[in-house]
Order: structure tokens, then C-alpha cells, then sequence
């Protein structure tokens, strides 16, 4: 192996094989260095894949990428203790090409991606932790492993190195994040036969859905639980922010079994058999949290650059967009032969300028004041749940009357002007 | 069947363990004297931490290498690296 490369990428989930992918498909020689025994190996993700970011990288991948399921309907659930207000949308369209999203199982769909970055001519070392960067005269010019003899040479490192990105807080690109800039998840992974799942998720075949589910799967911290339909599975996970697991004293796993064993979820589940429990940081601090992206010689991708939306729950996509845009940057400074942080910067202009910087912008005080007014996801859903119960019994009151009781009994139990206060702050924080 | 504890849950999965742990306890004394609530027993995942009457015991063998602790802990009282390359838990699924 040679000891200097034109790239080293640290990590090979989405965002590093998508950097890796585009490097060497422009001609560079990449080195793509991933810890777990094979890539996917230590990546967890609630299972949703976006189509576009990945058609980008490869045409056409789901003719032959492992995928498990398009997802044709997305559920959003309300939930109280025992009730849940819904809404959704299916759409056959979303079940042809091009597609909309997929859940896929990601130690499989991991693999699968950085092997196509091998055959476009990277060079994937596994086993293998890069333990620091090297840096000469303020700049990044490689980085030593955990290997004998373990230090390699690269004109730029791609700092792909996920949520706790160990090697971006060396550089002092970021502080150790705080308690609230991640969410803790738990999820489990539960083997089912595929008609259960088609005749309970209400399916055909090759069909998917996924499910939201607020309030209650929480007990009413800032956070959300998921459901989603694998080929033969489902997966089910539920995730707090850090500090609100610490606050209300919740154990992830007790969690976790509430959910299961919630009433409105455990007869989708029933019959199941637990093949795999996973834990995982999301990054969710946002714009706020980004870190510096660009330095001289190193650039920071993916989770690793807190790239992650978590209230469209968008990250595997950022992932792959952010490690397209800093290929390209890379390929240019190639062509320029330099590497400082003024020329890596056309990455930053990049991602700044994308869907990717804006959306997390357009929520930067989201988390914050959700975080802040547990009041949403404790009190309004529970209310919520309350009035639809009210308004769809059929006892002999006129609707009219039904909607001023209602109304009346949720300004009562908050105030009106305090009821307006929340809905503008709310209003505020996503707009 | 579907999981109902932690230990049922742990056992699903594959850990190649290393003979070295990657977690460390940097003052034992903090969690026995300044740490009343000892929350990292509380948030870790894969109940890595357990408080055993006088002392953190760490199972690093069952850690998921999520970052929780590293993170959560009151004290910054945790030196967290990654397991030695190929090391630790080893996902299968998802």
C-alpha cells in the first residue's frame, strides 16, 4: 500500500463511500478507511433512504442495491395512552420509478455502497480506527491508525467519522457536544412473515410504510418513535434528546418495551421475533451545531458535521449530498493544486448554498424551543386526542355545541392567551 | 419472541470483544462521593454501568459505542475511544 493518497476518507457510511465513490470516479486515488469489520458494521438509521440524493451518486440503484421495501404511505400518529389522532398520505406513485424513499436495512445497503466505491477504484482498509489526525505547520496532511506502522499521507482528509466525531473535536472544529445536541435511540429490528406485515400495514407486495408517532411513545419528552416495514421485519425505535433522557430518568430500553407494549402499537407487533436491538447517537443541534467544515488539508461530512433534520427525519441523504459536494470541491483543488481551507471553502459555499444548510436554518430554534415547551408533545397531544375523541362520539350533541366545549375546555385548562402564546411560538420555530 | 429486558435484548446481538476496555473511568472516587444520581447507570443503552454497592463496574463488552456516556456524564468523568479496529459490537441488520 502506497503511504500517500490524493484522499483519505475516515468512515465508510454515507457520507464517506459518497465522497469516496466521487473522488475515484474522477480519476483520484482514495483511501476509505472504516473500524467495524465491514462497513454498515457499526451504523445504525431507523431505516428510511431517500431516493434523489443516492440516484445522484447512482442512476438507477434500487435495480440492484439491497433494498427492503419503496415506502408507498407515510402515518403520523398523535398518541395518548390510549387513543391516537392520524394523518398520512399514500400514494401509488411514490410505489414506481423514481420513487420516493426506501427502508433498507443498512449493515446490508452499507455494504453494498462502499462496494461500488471499490469497483470505481477505492481502496476500503477495515478493521482499522484512525486514531488522530496529523497535522504539520497548521495543516492536516493525514492520519495515524491503530495499525503497526499506522500513519498515511493524503493531500485532503475527509473528516466522515459520524455523530461523535472524535476527530473533528482534535482539530477543535467543534466542542464535546452537549446533552441536548443528540438524541439517544433505541430501536429494535423484529422479524415477521411478509403476509402478517402486508395484511396488517394494509400492503401489496413491495410496498412500504412508515410511522411517526408523537406524544405519548415519548411519555411526552421531545422526541419520536418510529415504526417502519421491512421486507420479512419491522423496525421499531424510539429516541429522546440526551438531556431529556437524563431529565425525566428514562432508562432507552424501558422506553422502548413501553412503546411495544403500548396499546395502539403491540397488535401490529404481536407474533414477532426480536432479531437485533440497536442503540445510536443522532446528531439534532442543527444549524446551530454545525461545526467548522472546511479547514487546510480536511473537510467534515455527514453526521460527523451534524447534518441531520430531524423534523423531516433527513440525515442518510444529507450524508450522501454533503460527501458529493466535498468530492467536488476536492476534484478542484486537485486540478489547482491547493488544498488550504480558501480553496476546501468551495465545499462550504456548497453545502451552505444547498437544500441541506437551508433546511437546517429554516429550523435552527425548532429543538431549542421544543426542548424548552415540553408542552407540545406533554400537554397539546393528550389534549388533542381529547377533543377528537369528543367531537367523533355521536351522543346526541349538536356539532356546534361540540366545538365551543371543546375549544372552551382547551383554553380553560391553559388560558386562551397563554394557548396563543404556544401555537405563535410553535408557528415561529418551524415557519 | 419479542424482547422483554435488557439481557434478552443484549443476547440478540454479535460483539467481537477486545481484552482491553475502551471505556475508562477516570476518578472512581467522583461517582462514589459527587455523583449521587450515577445517571450514566440510568441512559446507557446496553446498561454498560453498573453500581456495585461502592464502585462503577464498566462491562464494556455489551457497549454499543453510541457516545451517550462520554456525553451525559455530570462529571466529563468518562474517557471514551473506539474499541480496537474490528473490535466491539457488530451489527448485522440495520
Amino acid at each position: 500500500m502506497p503511504d500517500k493518497f490524493d484522499v483519505i476518507v475516515v468512515g465508510a457510511g454515507p457520507a464517506g463511500t459518497s465522497c469516496a465513490y466521487v473522488c475515484a470516479k474522477n480519476g483520484l486515488n482514495v483511501l476509505l478507511i472504516e473500524r467495524g469489520e465491514y462497513p454498515g458494521s457499526k451504523n445504525v438509521m431507523g431505516g428510511v433512504l431517500y431516493r434523489k440524493q443516492m440516484e445522484d451518486l447512482i442512476p438507477e440503484f434500487w435495480k440492484e442495491a439491497p433494498l427492503e421495501r419503496p415506502v408507498v404511505e407515510q402515518r403520523f400518529w398523535m398518541m395518548d395512552k390510549e387513543s391516537v389522532v392520524q394523518f398520512g398520505y399514500k400514494g401509488l406513485e411514490w410505489g414506481m420509478e423514481p420513487y420516493n424513499n426506501f427502508t433498507v436495512l443498512r449493515a446490508q445497503f452499507d455494504q453494498w455502497f462502499a462496494q461500488k466505491a471499490v469497483e470505481a477504484g477505492v481502496l476500503l482498509i477495515n478493521e482499522t480506527v484512525v486514531t488522530e489526525c496529523l497535522v504539520e505547520n497548521g495543516k492536516v496532511v493525514g492520519v495515524r491508525t491503530d495499525r503497526p506502522d499506522g500513519d498515511v499521507f493524503a493531500d485532503v482528509v475527509v473528516l466522515a467519522d459520524g455523530v461523535n466525531s472524535l476527530l473533528g473535536k482534535q482539530l477543535g472544529f467543534h466542542n464535546e457536544f452537549r446533552p441536548d445536541e443528540v438524541a439517544l435511540t433505541v430501536m429494535e429490528v423484529i422479524n415477521l412473515p411478509k403476509e402478517k406485515i402486508n395484511d396488517r400495514f394494509n400492503l401489496h407486495e413491495n410496498q412500504g410504510c412508515t410511522i411517526e408517532i408523537f406524544g405519548d411513545s415519548t411519555k411526552g419528552n421531545l422526541g419520536t418513535a418510529f415504526l417502519y416495514t421491512n421486507k420479512e421485519s419491522l423496525n421499531i425505535g424510539v429516541g429522546t434528546t440526551l438531556s431529556s433522557m437524563i431529565k425525566a430518568k428514562l432508562k432507552p430500553y424501558d422506553l422502548l418495551d413501553y412503546l411495544k407494549n403500548h396499546p395502539m402499537v403491540k397488535p401490529y407487533l404481536e407474533g414477532g421475533e426480536s432479531a437485533e436491538y440497536l442503540a445510536h447517537l443522532i446528531p439534532e443541534g442543527g444549524y446551530h451545531s454545525v461545526p467548522k467544515v472546511a479547514g487546510n488539508g480536511v473537510v467534515v461530512i455527514g453526521d460527523a458535521a451534524q447534518l441531520v433534520n430531524a423534523i423531516h427525519r433527513e440525515g442518510s441523504n444529507m450524508a450522501m449530498a454533503s460527501g458529493k459536494m466535498a468530492a467536488e470541491a476536492i476534484i478542484a483543488a486537485k486540478a489547482a493544486g491547493n488544498f488550504s481551507e480558501s480553496s476546501l471553502n468551495r465545499y462550504r459555499e456548497a453545502l451552505y448554498d444547498s437544500f441541506i444548510i437551508k433546511d437546517l436554518e429554516k429550523y435552527k430554534d425548532a429543538a431549542h424551543t421544543f426542548e424548552k415547551h415540553p408542552q407540545y408533545f406533554n400537554e397539546y397531544v393528550p389534549m388533542l386526542n381529547r377533543a377528537a375523541s369528543k367531537f367523533f362520539t355521536v351522543d346526541g350533541t349538536p356539532k356546534r355545541v361540540k366545538q365551543k366545549e371543546i375549544m372552551r375546555s382547551i383554553t380553560k385548562e391553559k388560558g386562551t392567551i397563554k394557548v396563543m402564546q404556544d401555537m405563535y411560538r410553535a408557528w415561529k420555530a418551524v415557519k | 419472541m419479542s424482547t422483554k429486558t435488557i439481557e434478552e435484548k443484549q443476547y440478540l446481538l454479535r460483539f467481537k470483544c477486545d481484552t482491553k476496555s475502551h471505556l475508562t473511568v477516570l476518578d472512581y472516587e467522583v461517582c462514589k462521593t459527587n455523583c449521587p444520581d450515577k445517571l450514566c447507570t440510568v441512559f446507557c443503552p446496553a446498561e454498560v454501568y453498573k453500581w456495585e454497592g461502592n464502585r462503577m463496574q464498566v462491562g464494556y463488552e455489551g457497549c454499543h459505542e453510541c457516545g451517550s456516556c462520554r456525553i451525559g456524564c455530570p462529571h466529563q468523568n468518562i474517557k471514551w475511544e473506539y474499541p480496537k479496529g474490528g473490535h466491539g459490537i457488530v451489527f448485522r441488520l440495520a
